[in-house]
């Protein structure tokens, strides 16, 4: 027990750092990929034919390769075409990249289950079909998209452990460094894991906070 | 009559992939006119409400409204449908937006009016149709009957010259019809003119300046409603207008 708390001591700084390195990656990455998703889902739905099929295969590009290929790929690869980016922004990029395919496509799933009739009834009152995404069919679609969101953003905080592989000292990345400095993989494992329960168990809390307070009133039931 | 035509339907077809729903519609309609639109369901009344506000352009034929040919090329339809309110069957509130947003929404997003304006002006159509005390609840939190009043507001609250309803109280409760149709006959009172997809007979024979019977996608017969529900020409309307009579009467 001494022998543990002694290891952890050691760690700690280490590990909080690497914490802050995770965030610092999930909340880019995150970020990147509302900017890509967003538009992309909009465009998968309402854009003409040409343009739904090039994001369909962006789509199924980042969907249907494994997230560690896209990262060698862009790290590894990419450089011998003459592009290279530094470790960070490489494990950005590839992240946001995945993570925009993920959210285009929860995002395409809530704009459909939004009804034609609303549509319908924004042209109507003479809106444009932009006029009536924006201010009818958005608002409507992003709070339906919020749980499918709120997974997205909790597989996004695990899925950064990859990046590790390309020399990032993420948490994974401290948790690896220490395990063979300290020769105690067990423990630090365990430690690293329960930082990880933690990360996503605060963030899981005020995702439903949020899900909470845009509800429509008389539209949906409390879940408890 | 020595006015204009506020609407005039000429010769329109419609046509979903093989399937032609209307056949060479006319219809000319005066300003201040209540015309109720009835026909056997398919019949091409809902396509025909839709094509007139350009939701569903026409495949062929011309419309004129106050004048200006609005199935013309280069016709800006999104201004058109301003000038035409549309109330509908499953009332299509917005659903995140409260009542007195439903109507605020097309005020200061289309007719660019400041917040301000645009809450007393929605505020003044919701108390037309008598839903002030609502203006607050969502559209979950409102009875049929209340959904489509807040809908005819958001309607009216784009000042618009003719108003289309499409069966607008075909998925309420009969004991919210009236509330509806009281709604609608103060406008006809106030003089909007308006075409009404409906088999109400009741509000037919009161409001109605003029019925119109159609079939497969034509005018088949139309008149003043004591002319068509006593004596009218065609053996089609005779039957489907004694049909939805009866029915009518049957409920009460």
């Amino acid at each position: 027990m001494q022998q543990f708390l002694e290891l952890l001591g050691n760690a700690f700084p280490y590990l909080v750092a690497g914490t802050l390195e995770t965030l610092r990656i999930a909340t880019g990455a995150l970020l990147l990929g509302i900017a890509i998703g967003l538009p992309t889902g909009v465009g998968r739905v309402y854009g003409p034919p040409w343009l739904q099929r090039v994001l369909g295969a962006y789509v199924t590009l980042f969907q249907g390769t494994p997230l560690l290929i896209q990262l060698f790929f862009v790290y590894y690869g990419l450089p011998s075409l003459g592009i290279t980016f530094p470790q960070f922004i490489a494990a950005l990029l590839t992240l946001g990249l995945n993570s925009g395919a993920y959210q285009a496509e929860y995002l395409r799933g809530a704009l459909q289950s939004v009804g034609v009739g609303q549509m319908t009834a924004a042209r109507a009152i003479g809106m444009s079909e932009t006029q009536a995404i924006r201010s009818i069919i958005l608002p409507q679609a992003l709070r339906l998209v919020l749980p499918a969101w709120s997974n997205e953003v909790i597989a996004m905080l695990k899925n950064t452990a990859v990046v590790f592989v390309i020399a990032i000292p993420d948490l994974m990345g401290q948790a690896k460094i220490l395990a063979s400095k300290y020769f105690a993989p067990l423990p630090i494992y365990m430690i690293v894991a329960v930082f990880y329960i933690v990360l996503v168990g605060i963030t899981y809390l005020l995702l439903r906070q949020v899900e909470r307070r845009t509800q429509i009133p008389g539209l949906t039931n409390e879940a408890e | 009559m020595t006015t204009a035509p506020i609407l005039r339907i000429e010769d329109v077809y419609k046509s979903f992939g093989e399937t032609r729903v209307l056949n060479g519609f006319s219809l000319t309609i005066q300003p201040q006119e209540v015309v109720v639109l009835v026909g056997p369901s398919g019949s091409g009344k809902s396509t025909l409400l839709r094509c007139i506000n350009l939701l569903h352009p026409p495949t062929a034929g011309r419309i004129w409204l106050e004048e200006q040919e609005i199935t013309a090329p280069g016709v800006n339809q999104d201004k058109v449908r301003q000038r035409i309110g549309m109330v509908f069957q499953d009332f299509n509130l917005f659903t995140h937006l409260t009542a007195l947003g439903n109507v605020m929404i097309g005020l200061t997003k289309v007719r660019k009016m400041h917040k301000q304006e645009a809450h007393d002006l929605a505020m003044l159509e919701l108390e037309r149709v008598g839903l002030v005390e609502r203006a607050n609840h969502y559209p979950a939190q409102l009875s049929g009957g209340q959904k489509q009043r807040v809908a005819i507001a958001r309607a009216l609250g784009m000042d618009p010259h003719i108003m289309l309803f499409d069966e607008p109280t075909s998925a309420l409760d009969p004991e919210l019809t009236g509330e509806v149709l009281e709604v609608m006959q103060q406008l006809a009172k106030e003089g909007m003119t308006m075409i009404v997809v409906s088999h109400e007979m009741g509000f037919a024979r009161q409001v109605a300046s003029r019925v119109v019977f159609m079939e497969g996608g034509i005018v088949v017969e139309e008149g003043p409603p004591a002319q068509m529900f006593e004596q009218p020409v065609h053996e089609r309307t005779r039957a489907f207008l004694r049909k939805i009579t009866d029915l009518d009467e049957g409920g009460k």
